[in-house]
């Protein structure tokens, strides 16, 4: 049962990012993307992550996605002009590397003898995650929070306005 | 009983080189960034069914560390995305191929 819905599922992420890599208007790619990554949770949850899922809805569908869709409108792009997509010149270099590289890589994998062994079942209960997480790697998760705190203070220099502010077009059109 | 670890890696690896051919291909900025998005979501499958095979939960741990460091990357990457199209009022990369010191 798990293994017919992880294959369903596979296709539909797969199936999504295909559209979604593909599109010129970066709205459509957005929501093409906003589904993979529910079909992304699903199979995060049959691979026995709960959290993982939920987060993975909540901060990857929710909150990155979104923020995308805020920077795509406030530049006004997606309404008045829909930019012309690569071509059929760009796209076939680059179809050809990428299927080079993962003719490679599915060899590799289906070279390994021990890879055709079904994983048996696995389900991390909150409990265990959050010991783990705290316990063992309470170290890691401070360094990561200060990673968060540097990215905070990286992005507001980079976009804040005023004096000391980055130059931009019309800082250089107004100065002589 | 679940699926066999190679058809997971399989998955992970045709979507890592979907991300691939989108940040190769295109060339708006907010497209290359999807295509980061994609290859880092394809590295979180491998890490959870490492986590599976192995009945670990440090794979789900390192799942969860690259949630937090993709919110650092976009939030930065986001935020120099509207710095250039301030600059130039474009964010086609190509527009960016010299350096102005």
């Amino acid at each position: 049962m798990a293994a017919i819905l992880f294959y369903i599922l596979a296709a539909t992420a797969l199936g999504a990012t295909l559209m979604c890599i593909t599109r010129r208007n970066p709205v459509h790619a957005v929501i093409y993307l906003v589904n993979a990554f529910f079909a992304l949770a699903l199979i995060f949850y049959i691979l026995g992550a709960p959290l993982v899922a939920a987060w993975e809805v909540i901060i990857y569908a929710g909150a990155i996605m979104v923020l995308f869709l805020f920077i795509i409108m406030m530049l006004e792009l997606a309404p008045t002009e829909t930019p012309r997509g690569p071509g059929w010149r760009r796209w076939g270099p680059v179809v050809v590397l990428s299927s080079v590289l993962l003719g490679c890589t599915v060899a590799l994998i289906l070279a390994d003898p021990g890879g055709g062994a079904a994983i048996p079942t696995y389900y991390a209960s909150p409990r265990e995650f959050g010991y783990a997480l705290f316990h063992e790697y309470a170290l890691a998760v401070q360094v990561v929070s200060f990673q968060l705190l540097f990215a905070a203070v990286g992005a507001y220099y980079v976009g804040r306005s005023g004096p000391g502010a980055m130059e931009t077009a019309e800082d250089r059109e107004g100065s002589p | 009983m679940i699926v066999p670890m190679s058809h997971i890696l399989i998955f992970s690896g045709i979507m890592f080189f979907l991300g691939f051919a989108c940040v190769l291909a295109q060339r708006n900025l907010i497209m290359i960034l999807i295509g980061v998005e994609v290859m880092l979501n394809a590295v979180g499958v491998t890490l959870a069914g490492a986590s599976a095979l192995w009945q670990q939960v440090d794979g789900q741990i390192f799942v969860i560390f690259l949630m937090a460091m993709t919110s650092a990357e976009v939030s930065i990457s986001l935020a120099v995305v509207v710095y250039l199209s301030r600059r130039k009022k474009t964010i086609e990369a190509d527009a960016f191929s010299e350096m102005n010191g």
